[in-house]
């Protein structure tokens, strides 16, 4: 097994590296990866120094830059809780949502820089369109070519219960884009397209199973994996990535033998 | 353009509809004109990113699977909790087809929670009652606590394997109309405008139809469960352009929201057991709802709470909220039917809520409110249901009305789905009936003129003052409770904020992705929208669902028992006119609990 350690990154701070009292206001210090290709060719690095409660979100600390010191600044977020997954972004070091990280956790210094492997079009923003490309090419879709009448199709909550880990998937890249395997090739399906399709695959509803497995049997698919595990901690939705990637390829193991 | 900053470049389009929101209503609409018509969905997001995501208890449908329910049943107790502000025929339609909906949906691949006999489960949820009130029943469809991002990411997947196009990260800022005088408007839809923010290009569409499903306005309000990007951009630019809008004044306050963040805690929290308790530990909702407890409608719950903060009976240093207790429950089922929010109560307040209560306070949630439409989702401009041809509207930005004064725990994904796809269905058959109004050629003009003001803005006013002001007095003076004296104060600031919107400071000049001006446009409709608000509440002198006048405390159903339009003219004067409730079976009663 091979293990990537994302925290020894250059540019990275260890975290909790001061002591913060709860309530007390604390002098956040962020430095952050830029990048405006209006202006610039290649990024630089800059750095903020804001007031925050140790238990804002370093999405807040990002706020308070972009609102009081620089509008330029730019990144996505909207639902800032966690569930739409636009503010992923690699964090002292490590992929995360910035929306679901505290102060209190992170550390008052914070480098913060773009996810990798996808082009950077501006600051924390990237391309997610390869990304969205790869997510299609696993079928995500239920298909079953019985006619189910005018009621519900049974499930038991047991069959329910098999593929519940990856229905929590909100797309945001975290997994995919921490993936050393990813960075080198960016052919490869990726841990969340992998994560999309197990959601089908182990679905008693689903009849494209072994269409599937092909997709991910082929070249570009699973068995690029090997098993980093960056995916699992990166997975903001605490999805068992990797677990779900061994279990599709024992499924085309099975299947193939 | 001559400025070096701002050359805009314009592309132009030809669909035969288009689609403004990506979320439940838009993606339902979508997968409807499939096969009719070509169709261009435009999102300021990524679909998947919508706030149907962020739903997370249920969606109510009379499936009867786990105990005796009807559709009736439903349709009573959405124009009850809707204080009879519903329009009796709309609710009659959405909680009949709610049934075949459900099913749909799981046939489209929804991962619903199960019976023991592999059927869609079902669980509480506030209002909704047994045979008219005489105590809850199980009605919610749910899949855990995220219903709703399981909602969104199938009708998300139907979209891609039905090839539907999406325009993402386009920001739709105009709605242009045709003169036709053949029409009882007078006019009908020409094109809509869209501004690219990975390029800062601009896009006309050429189109016959156009169906807003643009969401909310819950950045109105201080505390909110609404995403950052809620900023009734859909009913906004419609307002500006002559569309009334209705019932502004009903906006709700979803009681458990996690203290000063506003982070939505279901109320499937209260469905699967959960208790409020004050100050005393006393389960005060026993005094205000005999019956349903804290399965009471949500303004009167969040109505109750802050009586018992406002009578000194809150907790806390300030003594300001009020705990939601789910320590009684069996750990297993907080785990299996609970998972998402007891993990937000962990991650933002470091509390495990199976051992300790969790501190809440009311949250702007949702607007009843929004562009009038009729049940097919064509925007109705007059008490007389006169129809702009080619303009429709559905979901949280439409006010069909369903939600009347109220809108149950629910009912918003319920309404999403069933009016996204009756929208969709009616605009897919029009636009086959007719010809194109134009070809949509300098349709860019206003909004050019829009953008390039706003980035080039180098005034003194900090765009997230203002809107932090706005916010702030909205939430003091126009939420859960108001007089007179503070609609009056709030109407006031909201004139100052506009005078001082005109002298913004725009730092980013550049032209990719500039969230800097996207920003100080969504605030331009925030004001708008506070003020419709405004102009509703202080005009409606009587207390109704969500609005309560503190001067005027008791329903006046011989005045008021009537929808709001407000309507803003070509030269900025603003009216209020007023349209009649569709009643039927229902007639007015005490709204008891």
């Amino acid at each position: 097994m091979t293990s990537v350690d994302l925290k020894q990154k250059p540019g990275s701070t260890p975290a909790g590296n001061t002591k913060m009292e709860p309530g007390k206001p604390v002098d956040v210090t962020l430095k952050i990866k830029r990048y405006n290709p209006d202006v610039e060719t290649k990024p630089h690095w800059e750095t903020y120094v804001v007031q925050c409660e140790p238990t804002d979100r370093v999405l807040d600390a990002l706020h308070k830059v972009k609102w009081e010191q620089d509008g330029t600044l730019t990144f996505r977020r909207s639902c800032a809780h966690g569930v739409c997954g636009s503010d992923a972004m690699v964090i002292n070091g490590q992929n995360g949502l910035a929306c679901i990280q505290l102060i209190q956790d992170v550390g008052a210094h914070i480098t913060v820089e773009a996810i990798r492997g996808l082009p950077v079009i501006k600051d924390l923003v990237v391309d997610m369109e390869p990304f969205f490309a790869q997510y299609r090419s696993i079928l995500p879709y239920l298909i079953s070519n019985q006619e189910p009448g005018y009621k519900e199709r049974h499930q038991t909550q047991e069959q329910r219960d098999r593929f519940d880990d990856t229905t929590k998937c909100i797309l945001c890249a975290a997994c995919t884009t921490s993936c050393p395997i990813y960075w080198a090739n960016d052919t490869y399906v990726g841990p969340a397209a992998i994560v999309q399709a197990h959601r089908f695959i182990f679905d008693s509803r689903d009849e494209a199973r072994e269409q599937r497995l092909d997709i991910l049997g082929a070249k570009s698919g699973v068995f690029k994996c090997r098993t980093a595990f960056n995916c699992s901690e990166a997975c903001p939705r605490d999805i068992k990535v990797t677990k779900a990637i061994g279990e599709v390829k024992r499924a085309i193991i099975a299947e193939r033998g | 353009m001559n400025g070096m900053i701002w050359d805009v470049k314009v592309h132009y389009h030809r669909y035969d509809a288009v689609i403004v929101g990506a979320g439940g209503a838009g993606l339902r609409a979508a997968i409807e004109t499939v096969g009719k018509c070509r169709t261009a969905v435009i999102t300021k997001l990524y679909p998947t990113r919508s706030h149907t995501g962020a739903a997370q208890g249920g969606m109510c449908a009379a499936l009867a699977n786990v105990e005796e329910d009807s559709a009736e049943w439903h349709t009573f107790d959405t124009v009850k909790g809707g204080d009879y502000l519903v329009d009796q025929d709309a609710a009659e339609i959405m909680c009949r087809e709610a049934i075949d909906a459900v099913v749909e949906l799981e046939h489209y691949g929804l991962p619903f929670n199960r019976t023991p006999e592999g059927r869609i489960d079902q669980r509480r949820f506030g209002g909704h009652t047994r045979n008219h009130g005489e105590g809850p029943v199980r009605r919610s469809c749910f899949a855990a606590d995220r219903t709703g991002h399981m909602i969104l990411q199938t009708l998300y997947q139907q979209c891609v394997a039905r090839d539907v196009n999406f325009f993402n990260e386009f920001y739709v800022l105009d709605v242009r109309f045709a003169d036709d005088s053949s029409t009882a408007a007078g006019r009908r839809v020409e094109s809509v405008v869209a501004y690219e923010l990975a390029t800062g290009d601009l896009h006309v569409f050429a189109t016959k139809a156009v169906l807003f499903a643009s969401g909310g306005f819950g950045k109105v309000f201080k505390v909110s469960s609404n995403a950052h990007t809620l900023t009734g951009d859909g009913p906004s630019l419609l307002y500006r352009r002559g569309i009334p809008l209705e019932d502004m004044e009903f906006y709700q306050f979803h009681p458990t929201g996690i203290y000063k963040l506003g982070i939505l805690l279901s109320e499937a929290a209260r469905g699967e057991g959960g208790i409020l308790r004050n100050n005393s530990n006393e389960r005060f909702m026993e005094r205000y709802a005999p019956t349903v407890k804290d399965l009471a409608p949500r303004d009167m719950v969040a109505r109750a709470m802050l009586t018992e903060v406002r009578e000194g009976r809150g907790i806390g240093p300030n003594k300001d909220y009020v705990h939601l207790d789910l320590t009684h429950l069996p750990p297993e089922q907080i785990d299996a039917k609970l998972p998402d929010i007891t993990d937000f109560v962990r991650t933002y307040l470091g509390i495990e809520p199976k051992s300790a209560p969790i501190p809440i306070q009311p949250t702007a949630h949702y607007a009843m409110g929004g562009i009038p439409t009729n049940i097919n989702g064509e925007v109705v401009i007059d008490a007389e249901g006169t129809v702009v041809p080619g303009l429709y509207a559905a979901g949280e930005c439409a006010c069909v009305s369903v939600h009347g004064a109220n809108r149950l725990g629910t009912n918003s994904l319920l309404d999403i789905v069933v009016f996204g796809k009756r929208g969709g269905r009616a605009m897919g058959d029009w636009v086959r009936t007719v010809d194109w109004a134009g070809d949509g050629q300098g349709a860019q003009a206003d909004v050019e003129a829009r953008i390039t003001r706003a980035a080039t803005s180098n005034g003194s006013q900090k765009v997230h003052e203002i809107r932090t002001e706005l916010q702030d007095e909205m939430m003091d003076k126009a939420s859960v409770f108001r007089t007179e004296d503070s609609l009056a104060s709030v109407q006031g600031t909201i004139g100052e904020l506009r005078t001082r919107y005109a002298d913004i400071k725009i730092d980013d000049k550049g032209k990719t992705f500039n969230y800097d001006v996207v920003e100080a446009l969504e605030l331009e409709n925030l004001i708008d929208l506070a003020e419709t608000t405004v102009l509703g509440a202080r005009a409606r002198t009587e207390s109704r669902g969500a609005h309560f006048r503190d001067d005027f405390p008791t329903r006046n159903d011989e005045e008021w028992m009537k929808h709001t339009l407000v309507t803003r003219a070509e030269n900025g004067d603003v009216t209020l006119s007023y349209k009649p409730v569709t009643d039927g079976p229902y007639k007015p009663m005490e709204r008891k609990y």
